[in-house]
């Protein structure tokens, strides 16, 4: 056994972990307050990181000018997808409003492809971030040590705003029943806006993170699809569990990556290990770790 | 549902339980069903190979949509990974043709009966979980099974793909599309009998009483868990079926054919035709497969005036997919079936209508 690759793989697990964990938080978000499970939460990333790329390449913005730009964007961007496209489905089956979210996606796939083209690309180098420091001797890039930083800064902030404000009052208030949560003088719309608006924005900074950390392409909404192991684990309706999740999934993909490699040489096992783990919970466990097991009554 | 009219002729009372469940309602809709038939028959030979082959995909997809029908829109299960049970149809298939020398006409059927099992493996999942968890569950079985066809070079030829032959019969051989044709046809017709039957028979009510209230449905006597897996097994039978044929037309079989996206267009292609209805079914594979080569003719006259257009061809394909289920769902969630009702009561009941 080779340990300090082991260690190495198991940091790097843990820190990716983080990231699906912000992600899996966006989507528990809109979930929980809205009901919708969002297959588009993968583009909603990509979006994300190609809106700050273009800005800063393009428009030559500095990169902090860009970052906010991008969250307004996204921000706008959540809205009108609720607004737009989600509202006129409240009360339909669940099999239309997934189906509406797996339409939005493959429509932004292309959209995207279109405007932004297939390459991927490097963001420009604003942190000196292909740097490397030993902590406890094992090696870590700076830019996963910043995704580090501010997975957790975002989970901290997403703590706070549902713990002390009071528009997280009212989303919990929302989330836990509608109907009381409108005759308490709740404006239940403007939540579900605010939901979507929040998940979009969050995930448009994972995004730039996990771009300026790899690079910018298409292929990074796998990450929403990386995305449902870890939901499920954690129980589709706990943030806790979403965090919980992410990070599990995070390091057992690098985990599957390492015995894998080291013994059974299959290749390409560590996209497919997480789904195999997520078939066998939901036979286990349906409702995950953290999840509330919904109890129906006649 | 919204409201639809009675396509019963006044007077038309059934007396009996066996008038009730006939396979079609009205006379006049056995006779148009087989002069469409017969006119598809007929008209075959004589529309061209780009039609044909047109036509030859859209029998293909229909039969898995008509499957994929019976577990989404009869029993209300979601299956994200239907695709992966088309694909494994086919590579089932050839598998058979290759290693064991099965005839292909006899292993299509064969190949279907293993996706059958395949398919109720994965849908043991189903027993327990629904909703969401199914739809996530679903979509972890396509990952699983195309990568699965990725490694088993035993069963698939890994990423080089399978070769599979075309059919013969006693030295019939259905190696032109006009033949290939008649093939699909045969095996359309067969698989929208069979749906339409099994939905009047005990097992069809049962399946719909589990999509409606499985509580009610379990109280009723209906075994929830033999009848989720069963709707699996059958609707992956008819995903095996059309897989298998699909890869004996194109006589070659490879991995990337069968991606999630084959199983969002199967799911488009039952919302966009109508959830639960056969003729819906056929309907939506003949609106998603056309709607990429309408909307390629029209890129191609709009790049005439912006010449940008040229480049986005493929991608307004896929876009087009996206907007129409998105547009679907929000202005006719009941699909083009529905529209059909629409018009046709209208007819019916002419000054009154409107």
């Amino acid at each position: 056994m080779k340990w300090d690759l082991f260690f190495q793989l198991l940091v790097n697990g843990l820190i990716v972990g983080m990231l699906y964990g912000v992600v899996a938080m966006c989507f528990v978000l809109i979930y929980k307050s809205t009901q919708v499970v969002n297959f588009a939460q993968g583009e909603f990333l990509v979006l994300g990181a190609w809106v700050c790329l273009a800005l800063v390449t393009q428009m030559q913005l500095p990169f902090f000018l860009a970052f906010i730009f991008t969250l307004v964007f996204m921000v706008a961007f959540g809205i009108i997808v609720q607004t737009v496209i989600l509202r006129p489905l409240i009360g339909e089956p669940i099999i239309s409003v997934i189906m509406v979210t797996i339409g939005l996606s493959i429509f932004m796939q292309a959209l995207m492809n279109w405007i932004f083209g297939n390459d991927a690309k490097r963001f420009p180098d604003v942190f000196g971030t292909t740097d490397v420091v030993n902590i406890a001797g094992l090696n870590v890039e700076v830019a996963y040590l910043l995704s580090l930083v501010l997975s957790i800064v975002i989970m901290g902030v997403f703590f706070w705003f549902f713990r002390f404000t009071r528009h997280g009052l009212a989303m919990r208030a929302t989330a836990f029943d509608q109907q009381i949560a409108q005759s308490l003088g709740i404006s239940v719309k403007q939540t579900f806006a605010m939901a979507w608006a929040i998940s979009a924005m969050v995930s448009g900074v994972a995004g730039i993170v996990i771009g300026i950390v790899n690079s910018v392409s298409n292929s990074l909404a796998f990450v929403g699809i990386k995305v449902f192991p870890a939901v499920i684990l954690g129980g589709l309706d706990s943030i806790v569990g979403a965090v919980v999740g992410g990070i599990i999934v995070g390091v057992l993909e690098n985990l599957a990556e390492y015995f894998d490699g080291q013994y059974l040489k299959l290749g390409n096992l560590y996209t497919i290990a997480p789904f195999y783990v997520l078939i066998i919970i939901l036979m286990i466990k349906p409702y995950g770790l953290f999840g509330t097991k919904d109890i129906e009554r006649i | 549902m919204s409201y639809v009219p009675n396509p019963r002729p006044a007077g038309d009372f059934r007396t009996t339980y066996k008038d009730d469940n006939r396979l079609f309602k009205t006379h006049f809709e056995t006779r148009s069903a087989l002069v469409l038939l017969a006119l598809v028959i007929v008209a075959a030979p004589f529309i061209g190979n780009y039609w044909l082959t047109q036509l030859i995909l859209i029998g293909i997809y229909a039969i898995a949509a008509i499957g994929l029908n019976i577990l989404v829109g009869t029993t209300g299960q979601i299956s994200l990974g239907h695709g992966a049970f088309f694909g494994f149809g086919a590579f089932a298939s050839a598998w058979l043709v290759n290693s064991y020398g099965v005839p292909p006409l006899l292993a299509m059927p064969a190949a279907a009966v293993l996706t059958t099992a395949v398919g109720m493996i994965f849908g043991v999942p189903a027993a327990r979980i629904k909703g969401l968890y199914l739809a996530i569950a679903t979509l972890a079985s396509q990952f699983i099974l195309t990568d699965f066809f990725s490694r088993a070079d035993w069963f698939s030829g890994g990423v080089y793909g399978a070769l599979a032959e075309r059919p013969s019969f006693f030295g019939f051989a259905f190696d032109d599309d006009l033949r290939y044709f008649y093939l699909v046809l045969f095996w359309l017709v067969v698989s929208a009998i069979a749906v339409t039957n099994l939905l009047r028979s005990r097992d069809g009510r049962a399946f719909v009483a589990v999509r409606d209230h499985y509580l009610s449905a379990e109280v009723m006597g209906v075994n929830l868990t033999k009848y989720r897996i069963l709707s699996f097994g059958i609707s992956s039978f008819f995903a095996g079926l059309a897989g298998a044929l699909f890869g004996h037309y194109l006589e070659y079989v490879s991995v990337e054919g069968f991606t999630i996206l084959l199983s969002i267009q199967f799911l488009a292609m039952i919302i966009i035709g109508g959830l639960g209805s056969v003729y819906g079914a056929i309907l939506g594979a003949a609106f998603i497969l056309l709607l990429p080569q309408v909307m390629e003719s029209i890129t191609t006259i709009a790049a005439t005036v912006f010449p940008a257009m040229e480049s986005g061809k493929s991608y307004v394909k896929q876009m087009s997919i996206g907007a129409a289920i998105i547009l679907f769902l929000i202005f006719e969630p009941e699909g083009l079936i529905h529209r059909w009702q629409q018009i046709r009561a209208s007819w019916k009941l002419f000054p009154f209508s409107r």
